[in-house]
């Protein structure tokens, strides 16, 4: 067996080829803009379809605009990791991006940050038009924060899971069902930090559940990325 | 260049690959024959490190396959029926994510080079997906020799091609070949492959069934040597 070289700048072509990945999604994105606009569309929708369906006073309101606004961004999600997948796996440019000589976490970490970055451009407009729909300050550091860490360990483990559902006919209906018992727990405690944050509750009634959000993320971070060789080979 | 021994690829239960021994030395131009189901595009794929083998020793240029996937994969350029291209990005755009894959250290210089040598520098800031299927497939050649590989693999190229395109990718193939490139191209199309490759193998059954040298068959000859070999 030939020796392979050594890894010189292994770390700096990973990274070139990652970055390289989010601006394809990106440029192919501004041009055809049709993830965003179905995620955004959807949104919308829902938000504006629950604020005629829930007749709710300041109080109600409070208590459920977390478990709204995660349910929504949790469906549009879904919308835009199907579509994030497919485009790379109808035309073969899956192929494409195994045949490059990196290491397939750059493929990995490439989609994923780009998945992260539509799902927080659809969060950056929803949550303005829910604020003025609802009437409601979501203008929070601390919530914020909470979106920031509920979505990123949405997409960890939905990029994944896309890899996984985009190989079957079925992908569409498979990737909610694969997906959302995994995240259960980043739903779950992404609700209960942001209703704490939107209650001005206690930072010791809070902290159970961003803590969770926190090591859920690091987990999940590392499980996809040792996983992610073996999800995409055939 | 490439040295395959004994290969097994076995789908389930269902063997798709049976024993297949196939060699090629450098700046060969192998066309590989043979029916639909005959296993020609899961062996390609194993060649381009896509799918692992179930048995079997594979080496490109040294390097062992599965093993040294990554070394490999820099030496190869592959061309499928699917032009592993994105719709809404330009033909420049897509070498130049392509370029930036492999790190290729002019990428401008030689994104140009290639558009050239592909005829599509004049359509180079039009999107693909305003491409016709011929133009697409050039480009797809294109995204293949970006990095100058040593090997390239053809996988039917010319599927879904029309006179006129077969043509001008006949002519990029030429081109890639006269290159001393390691040639290895999987089609159905026996007179267009006449024309283009030093040796013919017939894959069926799993296994390399008949080989022989452009030298040593007239190009009339091909499809009776083919029919000969499927049939034995």
């Amino acid at each position: 067996m030939k020796t392979s070289p050594p890894p010189i700048n292994l770390l700096r072509r990973t990274f070139q080829a990652t970055v390289a990945i989010i601006w394809k999604d990106l440029a192919a994105e501004m041009r055809s803009r049709e993830m965003l606009s179905a995620m955004l569309v959807f949104s919308l929708l829902v938000i504006l379809i629950f604020n005629f369906a829930l007749e709710l006073d300041i109080k109600a309101r409070q208590t459920v605009t977390s478990g709204i606004l995660w349910a929504t961004f949790a469906f549009a999600g879904t919308l835009g990791l199907n579509r994030s997948m497919a485009i790379e796996k109808d035309r073969g440019c899956m192929d494409g991006l195994l045949l490059a000589p990196v290491d397939r976490s750059a493929i990995y970490f490439g989609k994923a940050i780009g998945n992260l970055v539509f799902m927080l451009v659809v969060e950056a407009i929803v949550l303005p038009v829910y604020s003025v729909l609802y009437n409601i300050n979501l203008f929070h550091p601390g919530l914020l924060a909470v979106i920031l860490l509920g979505s990123l360990g949405y997409v960890v483990v939905g990029t994944l899971l896309s890899a996984m559902a985009v190989q079957t006919r079925t992908r569409d209906v498979l990737l909610p069902i694969l997906l959302f018992p995994v995240v259960l727990p980043v739903l779950i405690s992404a609700v209960k930090a942001s209703q704490g944050f939107l209650l001005a509750a206690e930072w010791t009634e809070i902290a159970p559940w961003f803590n969770l959000l926190l090591v859920y993320d690091v987990i999940f971070t590392a499980a996809a990325f040792m996983i992610f060789d073996y999800v995409v080979e055939e | 260049m490439i040295v395959v021994r004994s290969l097994v690829k076995r789908f389930g239960l269902k063997a798709v690959l049976r024993g297949l021994d196939f060699s090629v030395e450098p700046g060969e131009f192998v066309a590989l024959l043979g029916p639909n189901g005959a296993g020609k595009t899961t062996f390609l794929r194993i060649l381009a490190s896509l799918t692992r083998p179930s048995l079997g020793e594979v080496k490109i240029a040294g390097y062992q396959l599965p093993q040294q996937a990554a070394e490999v994969r820099r030496l190869l350029g592959v061309v499928s029926h699917l032009p592993l291209l994105y719709n809404d990005l330009t033909a420049e755009e897509n070498l130049r994510f392509y370029a930036r894959m492999y790190s290729l250290p002019d990428e401008t210089q030689r994104i140009g080079e290639v558009l050239e040598l592909v005829g599509l520098a004049e359509r180079r800031r039009d999107l693909v997906r305003t491409f016709s299927r011929g133009m697409q497939q050039r480009l797809a050649i294109g995204r293949a020799v970006l990095h100058d590989p040593e090997v390239m693999l053809f996988d039917e190229p010319h599927t879904g091609l029309d006179q006129d395109a077969c043509e001008m990718l006949d002519t990029v193939l030429r081109e890639v070949a006269a290159r001393q490139r390691t040639v290895v191209m999987t089609s159905h199309d026996l007179a267009r492959v006449g024309d283009l490759a030093s040796r013919f193998d017939v894959l069926s059954r799993g296994q390399i069934v008949a080989s022989i040298q452009r030298s040593q068959i007239d190009p009339d000859q091909i499809l009776a040597f083919y029919r000969r070999a499927v049939e034995k």
